[in-house]
């Protein structure tokens, strides 16, 4: 092992780390406000990675078919719940807010040509059908259950992971993506070259983290969100609506998924079961932060990039197994950490 | 046990279409649906017991059986093995495991442990898969069948007897187990560590023995999978198998042994159903649909398909216990003599930060007397009595019951004095009856383990607990509520059941934390006669309340806090009549 | 005199258990109005349930506006705002993060930058403390931060939950008579308390509870001189038991 190996380690490690980061992120924010473990995170990286693969590749994806079929649900689940002599307002209402941006994904799907959009347009149409399905993820399995008990919840966001990978495998097929580089081009450092596929993963990752710093900790919107984290009871007597809470977390968590998607299939091929260890190593790295540190959070999942690439330096099949393992001492030492005196809550 | 509308229909049932090479007529197509739904109601018992009854979700069983279904596999062809033989080793394999993972992660609680289920199952997957002399993602062939005698168990009808055979057994000896004293020691895990340790049962231990267990039967089932199948690859143990068995209990509902079999069969037929519906060849509809109904079934109700007819049909529940006319006493303490001081504090502080919660607290109760401990809202009472109960740990001072020092002890140490204790918030256990609530009061007289509990050898020690506890009912008047479930009662009555689960530990001090809260009138009477009653006989009580008019009536003395420290002490007119303690309940003027 | 909160036949409880068992009761614009009595009336219950923190039956209206069926946060936008027992406060932020939250529903109106600075008036402390996390002040601090909290909404009915636990007199006083002035704000003003004597020296009329119903109710100077209130608090003895023991059918 000498330098340039070294740095060639640091560079793999740090940009893997820094996929898990994101992922991290999108569970902190989402357990913090909702207290669902959302397990499903990494089928949004797949998603948005298969999405993007597929404009390249020349087709387009039929994701907005699912954002458009998931919305009618809601809209109809709309309009059965609201009282009969509001129906058709609501119905108005719901045809509007559910079912206006899915309708132009739709069009955009069977209208256009990957082609024609170019990169910067692959994007952007990858962003836009990916996170519409984190709301409606919430919308449709956990707003009405919102008042369930962390284990069934966990069970549900289980389940949904589960569906979420046929889902995954009917609409992409089971061949992988890899997606070109987006920035051709590499920096020199010392013994190596920095590619621009890493510099826009950590680029990306500071400006992901920069921004969500400045949204939680200056804008109102932002602290209303952590309000609602702290104390939910506190939040709702100010007038803070709940659900609408749960529902910005989750389209946050589902924006930093299309991201991560995004970035991920121009450095790994990305087949349609690859989010379950991804999202895996990000909940990881978001189990070393207990659930509530950012900070540790993100420096969990740079360490666990940085394992991985040890691991596949030294040839060991056992990568994934090591990281496995690590995660049982390290929840004992959070379980530890966060122990109360009192009573645990019965399960009942 | 009876049968339920939702069991698959019972092949033995045609037994009139007798063929001498096929004692069964049914298709082998079914039967092999059969077999392997078998297999997965014997990983659903398992997960009933840890996950219905126990509280704690495991996402691993799948792991285990691939434990167990390697070391056959292994040991039966590399180390010439027969199947038959093997088994007690993978038994041992997989329980050696299951202590290992249990020691470390069983102490997590909330939502840590069952993350730390699909990391481990996760983690020996990917061990199955690497391990090259495990025959890595190939896999193994040609495993030899199980043999008994000259006889194999090859095809899937032979295979059926043996997989229901065990499935039979292992629900028969379960509900054994549920049904003993280790079996109420499971159940009070989901009452909470407090109601466990309050009344002796060891949280941890219990855990890991509801853990071992539910991994044994899953090792069982893996044997007979690799034994059935005779080929072995580690794609059925992955996280995804660990999920599904997940989901079979949660169909069939979790905390009901026909559910396993029921969501079993249920989700082994799902797949074929499908087709039938589609018809295509689409495996990625199967996880959508598992997924789609466990969401839907989660979201309506968390009880599961068994769960929903049972809570129609009452007589689904398991049998009442039986009280033999003739039963051995239990071994009683003697009781407090006159005089003798059973509980003690001395100058007992605790502070909460910076804010003094309890502050040179000083009292006694002695035998033969009703101590009540009173004062207004944040006066410090409840403080006080967690002390006193080993709930938490004073800051300074000293706590004396039945002249040991218990500073600081845990609830455990209270209780093998023989101080047992009421909840604020009734802790009863909703799903057993009336009886077997009461009987945990008794779980520190009472010797018997897990293994007389499977086997039923338990059965004196049985009807004695059974005995003790219907007396003690019966003196509270509770006699022909004895076997309804304790959910079913009134809150009055239920407090009455946990008044009488205490007396049931054979206690020589009572503690009561606010007893009469959310009763009626008429229920206050009967909770103040039984208490007077008890006074009689010389056992002490000491009891937290706000109820002023309930409190005046029963108590003989009365301690006054206010601000964390006593303010005075003496008999209820006394009391009374005293203007601090009329002002410290109406407020100074400001 | 209009009744800016008016309460009709009020149930709630925890699952089975009733506690607040049919409770009416008015308060005006601009009038404080006490509810006391002893520990386990009810009082916190029914606060709770006009906040719709718990599911009730019977008639809430506010201003005339029925409040049954509506969440927490549709009563804050109607005009009600709660100080819990707990407070519940936003710990780790900030005390100017909590009252800047606490004027969520009037973000971005012009009202939203004076709000803060009339809380400061009415709390100096507060202005001290103002970058400091909720968690690090003093009970008083927390109370008054809670009420200021709860006053950047505007309400036009505002529940106080035992306002005076944990705190000592003199902070007692000066929050109390802080609340005095709302009066002339025109909110209307609904306190639970314990310490009855402190209540009724604000509070222009009041209700006595006890077991979930209303026992007494009269002008605060009234129930300040009623001897049945020290009975109520401390409890009545009664004629000997029965000897038998009942059973339970």
């Amino acid at each position: 092992m000498n330098t340039t190996i070294a740095m060639l380690l640091i560079q793999d490690g740090l940009t893997s780390g820094t996929i898990y980061a994101l992922i991290a992120l999108g569970l902190l924010i989402v357990f913090t406000i909702t207290r669902i473990i959302l397990v499903p995170q990494g089928q949004f990286v797949t998603f948005s990675a298969l999405t993007y693969g597929t404009l390249q590749y020349g087709t387009m994806p039929l994701t907005a078919v699912l954002v458009a079929g998931l919305a009618v649900i809601a809209a109809d689940l709309d309009v059965a719940g609201a009282p009969a002599d509001r129906r058709w307002l609501t119905a108005r209402d719901a045809a509007w807010r559910q079912l206006a941006w899915p309708a132009v994904l739709l069009v955009v799907t069977f209208f256009a040509n990957p082609a024609a959009l170019g990169i910067f347009g692959q994007i952007l149409f990858t962003i836009a059908v990916v996170v519409p399905l984190g709301p409606l993820m919430y919308r449709l399995v956990f707003a009405p259950m919102a008042d369930a008990n962390i284990l069934p919840l966990l069970i549900v966001a289980v389940a949904v992971d589960v569906a979420m990978g046929g889902l995954g495998l009917l609409l992409f097929g089971s061949d992988g993506v890899r997606t070109a580089p987006l920035l051709a081009m590499s920096i020199p450092l010392g013994a190596i070259r920095i590619h621009g596929a890493v510099l826009l993963v950590l680029g990306t990752g500071a400006a992901a983290m920069l921004g969500l710093f400045l949204f939680f900790g200056r804008t109102l919107q932002g602290k209303a969100l952590r309000a609602t984290a702290y104390n939910a009871l506190g939040a709702r007597l100010v007038g803070i609506r709940v659900r609408r809470a749960g529902q910005i977390a989750f389209l946050l968590a589902a924006a930093l998924g299309a991201v991560s998607g995004i970035l991920v299939s121009s450095i790994m091929t990305v087949y349609f079961d690859s989010g379950f260890i991804i999202g895996l190593k990000g909940f990881i790295a978001a189990i070393i932060g207990g659930l509530a540190s950012y900070p540790l959070a993100v420096g969990g999942a740079l360490v666990i990039g940085m394992i991985e690439a040890l691991s596949a330096f030294y040839n060991s099949a056992f990568q994934d197994v090591i990281v496995l393992s690590a995660l049982v001492p390290i929840l004992v030492i959070r379980s530890l950490l966060s122990r109360d005196l009192a009573d645990e809550e019965p399960a009942e | 046990m009876r049968s339920r509308p939702n069991d698959p229909p019972h092949p033995l049932g045609r037994r009139t279409c007798r063929v001498r090479h096929r004692p069964f007529c049914v298709p082998s197509f079914w039967l092999t649906l059969l077999d392997l739904a078998g297999i997965s109601a014997l990983i659903g018992l398992g997960l009933v017991l840890l996950t219905g009854v126990a509280g704690l979700t495991s996402f691993g069983q799948a792991a285990f059986s691939g434990i167990a279904a390697y070391t056959s596999a292994y040991l039966t062809l590399f180390s010439g093995f027969s199947p038959l033989a093997a088994l007690p080793f993978c038994l041992l394999a997989v329980a050696l495991a299951a202590l290992l993972l249990g020691a470390v992660t069983l102490r997590l609680s909330g939502h840590y442990l069952p993350i730390s289920t699909i990391a481990w199952a996760a983690a020996i997957f990917f061990l199955f898969a690497q391990l090259q002399v495990l025959g890595g993602q190939t896999g193994l062939a040609g495993i030899p069948p199980v043999s008994i005698g000259g006889f194999k168990f090859i095809s899937a009808s032979n295979c059926f007897i043996l997989i229901w055979a065990c499935v039979l057994t292992a629900i028969v000896t379960q509900q054994f187990l549920l049904g003993s004293r280790t079996g109420r020691a499971i159940h009070t895990l989901r009452g909470g560590a407090l109601l466990a340790e309050s009344f002796g049962i060891p949280v941890f231990r219990t855990r890991l023995t509801a853990f071992v267990y539910a991994a044994l039967l899953a090792g069982l089932a893996g044997w007979l999978y690799v034994e059935f199948i005779r080929f072995l690859n580690p794609t059925p143990f992955d996280i995804t198998a660990g999920i599904k068995d997940l989901f079979v209990v949660m169909i069939g509902g979790a905390a009901y042994p026909w559910g396993a079999v029921a969501g079993a069969a249920i989700l082994s037929a799902l797949p074929d159903l499908l087709q039938a519906v589609t018809g295509g060849q689409n495996e990625n509809y199967n996880l959508i649909a598992y997924g789609v109904i466990i969401v839907l079934l989660l979201q309506r109700s968390r009880i599961g398909l068994v769960g929903a007819l049972a809570a129609r049909f009452p007589a689904f529940q398991g049998p009442d216990v039986k009280v033999p006319p003739s039963a051995a006493a239990l071994p009683a303490r003697p009781v407090p003599r006159p005089g003798e001081v059973l509980l003690k504090a001395e100058a007992v502080e605790k502070w909460f930060g910076g804010l003094c919660a309890v502050r040179d607290m000083s009292f006694e109760v002695g035998a033969g007397e009703i101590v009540g401990l009173i004062g207004p809202n944040g006066a410090g009472k409840s403080t006080m009595f967690n002390l006193i109960t080993g709930a938490d740990r004073p800051g300074s001072g000293r706590i004396t019951l039945c002249g040991a020092d218990v500073t600081g002890a845990k609830p455990g140490a209270a209780i093998r004095l023989g101080v047992s204790r009421s909840f604020q918030h009734v802790k009863l256990l909703r799903g057993l009856s009336v009886l077997e609530n009461v009987m945990i009061g008794a779980h520190l007289r009472g010797r018997r383990g897990v293994v007389s509990g499977l086997f039923r050898r338990d059965r004196a020690e049985e009807s004695s607990m059974a005995a003790e506890a219907e007396r003690h009912l019966r003196r509270a008047g509770l006699g022909n509520v004895m076997h309804r479930p304790a959910g079913s009662l009134a809150l009055g009555p239920q407090r009455l059941v946990e008044v009488t689960r205490a007396l049931c530990a054979d206690p020589v001090l009572l503690l009561l934390d606010e007893p009469a809260a959310g009763l009626r009138h008429a229920e206050k009477q009967e909770l103040a006669q039984l208490l007077h009653n008890l006074r009689d006989e010389g056992m002490p009580v000491l009891l937290v309340e706000h109820d002023m008019d309930f409190v005046m009536n029963l108590v003989d003395r009365l301690v006054v806090m206010d601000a964390g420290a006593k303010l005075t002490e003496g008999v209820p007119d006394a009391v009374q009549a005293d203007q601090r303690v009329l002002d410290v309940y109406l407020g100074g003027v400001a | 005199m209009s009744a800016r909160l008016e309460i009709t036949g009020l149930k709630a409880g925890y699952g089975q258990i009733p506690v607040v068992l049919g409770v009416d009761l008015q308060i005006a614009a601009g009038e404080i109005v006490t509810v006391i009595g002893p520990n386990g009336a009810g009082k916190t219950t029914l606060l709770n349930a006009i906040m719709g923190v718990l599911p009730a039956a019977g008639g809430i209206a506010l201003a005339g506006k029925p409040l049954a069926g509506l969440a927490v946060e549709e009563r804050v936008a109607a005009g009600l705002s709660l100080v819990s027992e707990r407070r519940e406060l936003f710990g780790q932020m900030s005390v100017e993060d909590n009252l800047t939250l606490g004027g969520w529903l009037h973000r971005g109106t012009k009202t939203a930058g004076t709000a803060i600075a009339d809380i400061f008036a009415l709390f100096p402390r507060l202005k001290e403390r103002r970058a400091q996390a909720a968690k690090t002040l003093s009970g008083g601090e927390r109370q008054m931060l809670a009420i200021g909290r709860a006053l950047m909404a505007w309400p036009r009915v505002l529940l106080l939950d035992e306002p005076s636990l944990g705190l000592a007199p003199r902070i007692v006083a000066e929050m109390l008579g802080t609340v005095a002035t709302l009066r002339a704000q025109g909110v209307a003003v609904l306190l639970i308390e314990q310490n009855a004597r402190a209540a009724l020296r604000i509070a222009d009329r009041g209700y006595v509870m006890e077991l979930g119903q209303i026992a007494l109710s009269g002008s605060a100077d009234e129930l300040a001189k009623d001897d049945r209130i020290a009975r109520l608090y401390l409890g009545q003895k009664q004629p000997g038991q029965s000897a038998a023991p009942p059973v339970i059918a």
